[in-house]
């Protein structure tokens, strides 16, 4: 296999608090591979936009990077002094947030906000930026883009809005994307037709993406490989096929149980018991173990990753001292 | 735009007509000018004169009309003291208000959006608490009192700035006399402009501070910095931009009140200024100089607000004039 394009390793992010110590992203390791789609699932609070943040550089204090690497191109951007790391975001790596009414500056021009981004990292003429905006939003499928960069942002809608993010985000080719719930703000048609857009965008530039979510059904149609967060750790990771159809976490499990289906229509809904536990001062061990039904005594120590062969030059792991038989056995 | 500005100059009228009537009421309440301006040695035939001179005899709605009718024309009435045009007295004041507003209002603006900001980046920081609690004193120091301690200070004790007057004035475009052209001119205004902006340069702090803690947390910034902009471009453009909406409107609103209650500045600097020329007038009850000072006033108030709402309109697109019936 091939050098990644991305390639995490042992990442903490941890927030220093007065309350104590919140690990947000604790241990956290993963690739991903050029043009290809990683998908980022846990629910509020799991980490998985804190593991965003860290690889875009953009954890405020009390928030620092405790630990672990992450290597762009083998470069590692967690040493990275501020310039040179200023210099990469935008450009190499891009992101967009989750909720496309805030993103945008809400005082200035749609042209302005886009051509600024060209010059943060290239020296180029005000007429080439523009033109490049303007075939940015082309792309992105916004009508009449002359009438549209000169407009502000309360004049689009939420869905070109979130266009118009994403147009911002590719303007410099990055190599990879970081997408934070750009959808969850948007209702479901239009929803789709981002998706749809952005599966189209990556492919056609040969971006890999990081698409984070709380939703299984987009992770299920968009991207390759995923990993399930839960207190700020990946519990299990793998080609999406394999993980959702045998996963091996508990949790995993119960996520899945807990996605109403067509075919259990007029059961009962079936939920995880319990909540997420607060993350300030996590206990050592497995944090789910208060709410799985397989915890043992086992789970008072902290599990780690377990890797197994996955087939086809795929591997899986899971975080779990009792994982579930589903998937291929070591 | 242009049917919003038609709208409200007519509002504007309504306002100065129904100021007038109340400031007129007013001031006829406040006391009888005759009792100070005619001397008491005077017979009672004397009496009878001047106070036919100056209209007194008449009743009040025969006064307050004769006075609308004057000031359709532009005319608010002669002062009883100076027996000048009241209005004419005012804006031979009016310069050295201006100025020294004017002055006060640029030392609060470019001290205080400044130091706010770094007070809202670092609000933990040795200087950003510093800033804060200087910005308390600004605040609870009253004017009167700093004015005084600025004397006492740099005028008795260090002896480097003269304690009251204008100084000399050198006239700007011919027009108007000004003293910020001359070293010495600065040296009168300093001392006076300092005192006026205290006050407004802790107003601006805070709410430059408050504007910038709540810009920071928002998306946008976040946004900005993941486009990879530099910080100074984030900070100047994205934050600035949006904080100086209500900026731009305290500004305005302050300048008036700058303009209006420069009065207690002006007196302890003997600074020849309007708010002097009012409390003067005050004193020996020239009812037409009061009047117009305060229509003056309102006037001046309902200019800057206007000014404010244009300039509102050009910093945030999502206010349309033109829609605001307001």
């Amino acid at each position: 296999m091939s050098l990644p394009l991305l390639e995490v390793a042992g990442l903490r992010t941890h927030f220093f608090t007065k309350a104590g110590v919140v690990k947000a992203v604790d241990d956290v390791s993963f690739t991903v591979a050029r043009g290809e789609v990683l998908g980022l699932v846990g629910e509020s609070g799991s980490g998985k936009s804190m593991t965003g943040y860290s690889i875009m550089g953009l954890i405020d204090p009390p928030g620092r990077l405790v630990d672990g690497r992450i290597l762009l191109d083998g470069r590692d951007l967690a040493a990275l002094p501020a310039e040179e790391m200023r210099h990469l975001r935008g450009n190499r790596v891009a992101m967009i947030f989750q909720d496309p009414m805030m993103t945008l500056n809400p005082v200035l021009r749609i042209d302005r906000q886009m051509t600024e981004t060209i010059h943060a990292h290239e020296k180029v003429s005000a007429g080439v930026a523009r033109d490049r905006a303007r075939a940015a939003l082309v792309k992105v499928g916004i009508p009449s883009p002359d009438e549209r960069l000169v407009a502000y942002p309360h004049q689009f809608s939420g869905g070109m809005r979130q266009r118009v993010a994403i147009a911002i985000a590719l303007l410099n080719h990055p190599d990879l994307v970081i997408a934070d719930e750009p959808t969850t703000a948007l209702d479901v048609t239009i929803q789709g037709q981002i998706l749809f857009e952005m599966q189209k965008l990556t492919r056609e530039t040969g971006a890999a993406m990081i698409w984070i979510t709380h939703d299984l059904s987009v992770i299920a149609g968009l991207a390759d490989r995923v990993c399930v967060m839960y207190a700020g750790r990946i519990v299990e990771q793998g080609r999406v096929a394999d993980v959702l159809s045998q996963p091996l976490h508990p949790y995993t499990q119960g996520l899945l149980d807990s996605v109403p289906s067509h075919s259990a229509r007029g059961a009962r809904l079936r939920q995880i018991p319990g909540m997420t536990p607060s993350v300030i001062d996590l206990p050592p061990g497995c944090a789910f173990r208060e709410r799985c039904s397989r915890a043992a005594a086992a789970c008072a120590v902290t599990p780690q990753e377990s890797w197994r062969d996955a087939g086809r030059d795929e591997r899986r792991s899971v975080r779990c001292h009792l994982p579930l038989a589903g998937g291929a056995q070591p | 735009m242009l049917v919003f500005i038609i709208r409200r100059s007519l509002q504007s009228v309504l306002v100065l007509f129904v100021m007038s009537l109340l400031v007129f009421v007013g001031v006829y309440a406040v006391g009888n000018p005759i009792d100070i301006l005619i001397n008491p040695q005077a017979d009672q035939i004397d009496r009878e004169r001047a106070i036919a001179a100056l209209g007194l005899d008449r009743s009040l709605p025969e006064q307050y009309g004769g006075f609308l009718l004057g000031a359709l024309r532009g005319d608010l009435g002669r002062s009883f003291v100076h027996s000048t045009p009241a209005l004419a007295l005012i804006l031979e004041r009016m310069p050295a208000t201006l100025e020294l507003a004017f002055t006060a209002m640029l030392i609060a603006v470019l001290l205080g959006i400044p130091l706010g900001l770094w007070a809202g980046l670092r609000p933990n920081g040795i200087a950003g608490r510093t800033i804060m609690a200087g910005s308390i004193l600004g605040f609870s120091l009253p004017t009167f009192w700093v004015g005084l301690m600025l004397i006492m200070v740099f005028s008795v004790m260090l002896g480097w700035l003269p304690s009251n007057g204008r100084g000399p004035t050198t006239l700007l475009f011919g027009l108007l006399p000004v003293s910020f052209l001359s070293l010495e001119g600065w040296s009168h205004l300093v001392m006076p402009a300092t005192n006026l902006a205290l006050f407004k340069l802790a107003l601006l702090i805070r709410l430059t501070r408050a504007g910038a803690r709540e810009a920071l947390l928002q998306d946008y910034v976040k946004f900005a910095r993941a486009k990879g902009l530099s910080n100074a471009r984030v900070i100047g453009v994205h934050v600035l931009r949006n904080i100086l909406i209500p900026i731009v409107t305290v500004i305005g609103l302050e300048f008036g009140s700058v303009i209006a209650f420069a009065i207690v500045t002006e007196s302890v600097f003997a600074w020849p200024g309007m708010g002097k020329l009012l409390i003067d007038s005050i004193n020996v009850l020239d009812r037409p100089v009061i009047v117009a000072y305060l229509l003056v006033i309102v006037f001046l108030f309902i200019v800057i607000n206007l000014v404010v709402d244009v300039l509102y309109s050009a910093l945030d697109p999502r206010v349309r004039l033109s829609e605001s019936r307001g």
